[in-house]
C-alpha cells in the first residue's frame, strides 16, 4: 500500500445481543473515507443489524463503534450526539414506507435542514432543496407533490435527496435498489456512484444481491450467522474466495448466460464443516488485506493451499 | 396445431376498469406452450406478465376482462369459461400456480401436513390414511428433511425456502399437467434459490409437467429457461429459445435490458440505464410500444405497431428493425460477445463447456 487510507469507521470486536440471542459476534472491519464497503449476506445474517448499530438505532452489547476517532456507541449525548446524526444518513430499503406520506417532497427534503437550522432563510433553504432535487434527477415542479405521486424509483430518489442534503460523511444504504426494477436500479446506482464522486462521500452499501455488490463496491465483506467469514477487495473477493460460505454463496449466483448457467453447479456450505468447540476461530488476514474467520488447523490448511498457489501471504 | 402445443394463446387481450378508466393490461398476444418445456416470461413490474398468466387460470382480478382473442387448452376453450363452477377441474388441478411469497399460498393455522393431504383427498379422491403417506412422500421428493415429523408442524415454523417448497409439494399433489412459476425465488436468498431452482428442473423431469416460468431476473432465466418471451407494457416483443434471447437478441428493448445487466458494467464505470418511464396503459400507445425509450427508433416506430418478424422457426421479435426496408443496426457494442465477456468475470461455472 503507497498511500495511507483514512479511516472512517471502525469497528473492533462487535457484538450485538437481543436477549439471549446474540445476533452479531466478532465483527471487526474499518471503511476508509471515500469507499464503498459492502456487507454481503443472507437474511437473518445481521448485516442489517450492524448498520443499524452504525446508526445508533440498535445499542451493542460489546466491542466498540469508531467513527472520525471518537467512540459513538453507547453513551452519547447532547450536542455530539446530534452532530453525529447528521453526519451518519441512511437511505432505505423501501422507498414507499420510509417517506411521510402526509407530507410534501419539499417538507420531507427540508426536515433535516430544519432540525438542524442548515440555512439562512426561506430563499436560501429553497434554493438548497431545489438544487438538491436536480441533482437527483426530479424537477422542481414536483416540490409540492406527494409521495404517493411518485413511481418507486423516484421515491428512492427522494430518499437519496433526503439523506444527501444533509452533507453526511457516511451513508449507510440498506438493499436501496432491491425493491426496484432492472432499469430503474442502473439510474439510482449511477446517482450514489455521482454523489460519491462530487463529495467524497462513504458508503456501507448493505446488500443480497452479489452482482450490483460487484459493480459498486470497493471492498466486500461477507457476513454469516453474526460473524464477519471474510473480507478483501471486490475483485479478489469474487476470483479467489477462501472460505467455503463465500465460495457457496459465489457458486449460486445465477449468471445471465445460458451456456455457463447450465455448466454451474452449486456448491453446498455445511456448517457442520468446522471445529470451533475447543479450537476457536479468529478474524486473520492471510493474504494482504484478504481476511478469512477460522482457527489454527484451517488457517494452516488455507496457508498450504495458498502457497501451493504461489501467492504472497501476510 | 403442432402435436406438442398444449397450450395456444392467440391474440388475447385483457382490459381493467380502474376508476372509470381503462387499462390495456395485454394487447394482442399470441403464444404457444410445447409439452415438457420450461417457458420463461420475463418483464419490469406492470409488463404484464403475471396478469397474462392468471387468464390460464381464471384468476383475474374482479374488474379485469379478457376482451379478445382465444385460449386453447388441450381443446377447451379457456377464455369462454366465467364461472369458478366452470373452471374445476382446471385450476389448480390441470394448471397449478405457485407464488413469490409462500405465506400467501399456505394457511397459518393448519398444519404443513395437513394441507397437502387435504388437496390428495380433493382432487385424487383417496382416503385419509393413504393421503397421509403420500403427502409425507410428497414432502421428501421437495427435500424436507425428516418429513414424518415434519407433518404436523406450521408454517411458521417453517423457513421461507422449506415454506415454497411445501408450495411445490401442495402443487405436484394435484399432477398439474402445466406449472406456473411466478417469481417463485424472488424473496429467497441466492443460495436457497439455487437449490428451488434445481429441484423445479428434478421435479419436471420425473412429473413431466409443462413450466411457465415468470420473473424480472435474467440471471434466474438463464439457468432455467428452454424459451423466453421477453415482456413489455402488455406485449411480447420477443420469443425466442435460451440462446437465441441472450446471444442474439433484436428487439431494442431486449437491448436495453440485456445491456443493464451489472455484470457487463466495469468498476467505477457507468451502469447502463434505459432512459424515460415505461407508458401508461390507460392510453391508446400508437407504434412501438418502446419507441419513446428507443435510441433506435425510427418515424414508422411513432406510427404504425410492428408486427412479429420471423428471425427462425423458433425466433420471433416485434420491431420494425426487421423490416427488409429498414436500416442494417447492429446490437449495441455492449452486449456483443456476452458469452466470453461474462466467462471472463465468472468464478464457477466455467465447466468443461469448450465445444457446446
Amino acid at each position: 500500500m503507497t498511500t495511507e487510507k483514512e479511516v472512517l469507521l471502525s469497528l473492533r470486536d462487535l457484538e450485538i445481543t437481543f436477549g439471549k440471542f446474540v445476533a452479531v459476534q466478532d465483527v471487526n472491519f474499518d471503511i476508509y473515507k471515500g469507499e464503498t464497503f459492502s456487507l454481503v449476506g443472507e437474511s437473518g445474517s445481521g448485516k442489517t443489524t450492524i448498520g443499524r448499530a452504525v446508526l445508533g438505532i440498535n445499542p451493542t452489547s460489546n466491542g466498540t463503534i469508531t467513527f472520525e476517532g471518537q467512540q459513538i456507541n453507547g453513551g452519547l449525548k447532547g450536542k455530539a450526539k446530534h452532530e453525529l446524526e447528521r453526519k451518519i444518513q441512511m437511505i432505505f430499503q423501501d422507498p414507499t414506507a420510509s417517506l411521510n406520506e402526509r407530507a410534501t417532497v419539499d417538507y420531507i427534503i427540508s426536515e433535516g435542514l430544519y432540525n438542524y437550522g442548515l440555512f439562512e432563510n426561506e430563499e436560501d433553504r429553497i434554493n438548497k432543496v431545489r438544487t438538491m432535487l436536480e441533482e437527483v434527477g426530479l424537477l422542481p415542479e414536483q416540490l409540492y407533490r406527494y409521495p404517493h405521486e411518485f413511481s418507486g424509483g423516484q421515491r428512492q430518489r427522494i430518499g437519496i435527496a433526503r439523506a444527501l442534503i444533509m452533507k453526511p460523511d457516511l451513508v449507510v444504504a440498506d438493499e436501496p435498489i432491491s425493491a426496484l426494477d432492472v432499469s430503474i436500479r442502473a439510474q439510482v446506482l449511477n446517482l450514489l456512484k455521482k454523489f460519491q464522486r462530487e463529495s467524497q462521500l462513504t458508503y456501507l452499501f448493505i446488500a443480497h444481491d452479489l452482482s450490483v455488490v460487484r459493480f459498486i463496491s470497493d471492498r466486500i465483506a461477507v457476513i454469516r450467522s453474526g460473524r464477519i467469514v471474510e473480507l478483501a477487495e471486490t475483485e479478489e473477493l469474487f476470483r479467489h474466495p477462501i472460505h467455503p460460505y463465500t465460495q457457496s454463496l459465489l457458486s449460486a449466483v445465477p449468471v445471465p448466460d445460458p451456456q455457463i448457467a447450465r455448466h454451474i453447479k452449486p456448491i453446498v456450505y455445511d456448517p457442520t464443516q468446522h471445529h470451533y468447540e475447543t479450537d476457536k476461530p479468529k478474524f486473520v488476514e492471510l493474504l494482504p488485506g484478504h481476511f478469512v474467520y477460522c482457527n489454527a488447523p484451517e488457517e494452516a490448511a488455507y496457508r498450504k493451499q495458498l502457497a501451493a498457489e504461489g501467492k504472497t501471504q501476510a | 396445431m403442432a402435436d406438442d402445443v398444449i397450450l395456444k394463446v392467440d391474440d388475447v387481450s385483457v382490459n381493467f376498469k380502474v376508476r372509470g378508466k381503462v387499462l390495456k393490461a395485454i394487447h394482442h398476444v399470441s403464444m404457444e406452450l410445447h409439452e415438457g418445456e420450461i417457458f420463461a416470461l420475463v418483464g419490469e413490474s406492470g409488463s404484464g406478465k403475471s396478469v397474462f398468466t392468471k387468464t390460464f387460470t381464471g384468476m383475474l382480478e374482479g374488474n379485469g376482462d379478457i376482451v379478445g382473442g382465444t385460449i386453447d387448452y388441450r381443446g377447451k376453450h379457456l377464455e369462454t369459461l366465467k364461472k369458478d363452477k366452470d373452471w374445476e377441474g382446471i385450476r389448480g388441478k390441470q394448471i397449478a400456480t405457485i407464488f413469490q411469497d409462500p405465506m400467501t399460498s399456505l394457511d397459518p393455522i393448519k398444519t404443513i401436513g395437513s394441507q397437502i393431504s387435504e388437496v390428495i383427498i380433493k382432487h385424487q379422491g383417496k382416503g385419509k390414511k393413504e393421503a397421509k403417506s403420500m403427502a409425507i412422500d410428497l414432502m421428501d421428493k421437495v427435500g424436507i428433511p425428516n418429513a414424518k415429523n415434519r407433518y404436523d408442524e406450521y408454517p411458521f415454523e417453517y423457513s421461507g425456502g422449506m415454506r415454497q417448497r411445501i408450495v411445490i409439494a401442495v402443487a405436484l399433489a394435484c399432477h398439474p399437467d402445466i406449472l406456473i412459476c411466478d417469481e417463485p425465488t424472488t424473496a429467497l436468498d441466492v443460495t436457497i434459490q439455487a437449490q428451488i431452482l434445481e429441484l423445479i428442473r428434478e421435479l419436471q423431469a420425473e412429473y413431466k409437467f409443462t413450466t411457465i416460468f415468470i420473473t424480472h431476473d435474467l440471471g434466474v432465466v438463464a439457468s432455467i429457461a428452454d424459451r423466453i418471451a421477453v415482456m413489455y407494457s402488455g406485449r411480447i416483443i420477443e420469443v425466442g429459445t435460451c440462446d437465441e434471447i441472450f446471444y442474439d437478441p433484436k428487439h431494442p428493448y431486449t437491448w436495453s435490458l440485456l445491456s443493464s445487466l451489472p455484470q457487463l458494467a466495469t468498476r467505477g464505470g457507468q451502469l447502463y440505464s434505459i432512459p424515460g418511464t415505461p407508458p401508461s396503459l390507460y392510453k391508446d400507445i400508437v407504434g412501438d410500444a418502446f419507441a419513446p425509450r428507443d435510441p433506435w427508433a425510427m418515424a414508422v416506430d411513432f406510427k404504425a405497431d410492428p408486427p412479429m418478424f420471423k428471425v427462425s422457426d423458433t425466433h420471433y421479435a416485434k420491431t420494425w428493425l426487421l423490416d427488409p426496408r429498414a436500416p442494417k443496426v447492429e446490437k449495441p457494442e455492449l452486449i456483443q460477445n456476452l458469452h466470453e465477456k461474462l466467462l471472463a468475470n465468472t468464478t464457477y461455472g466455467k465447466g468443461e463447456h469448450v465445444d457446446d
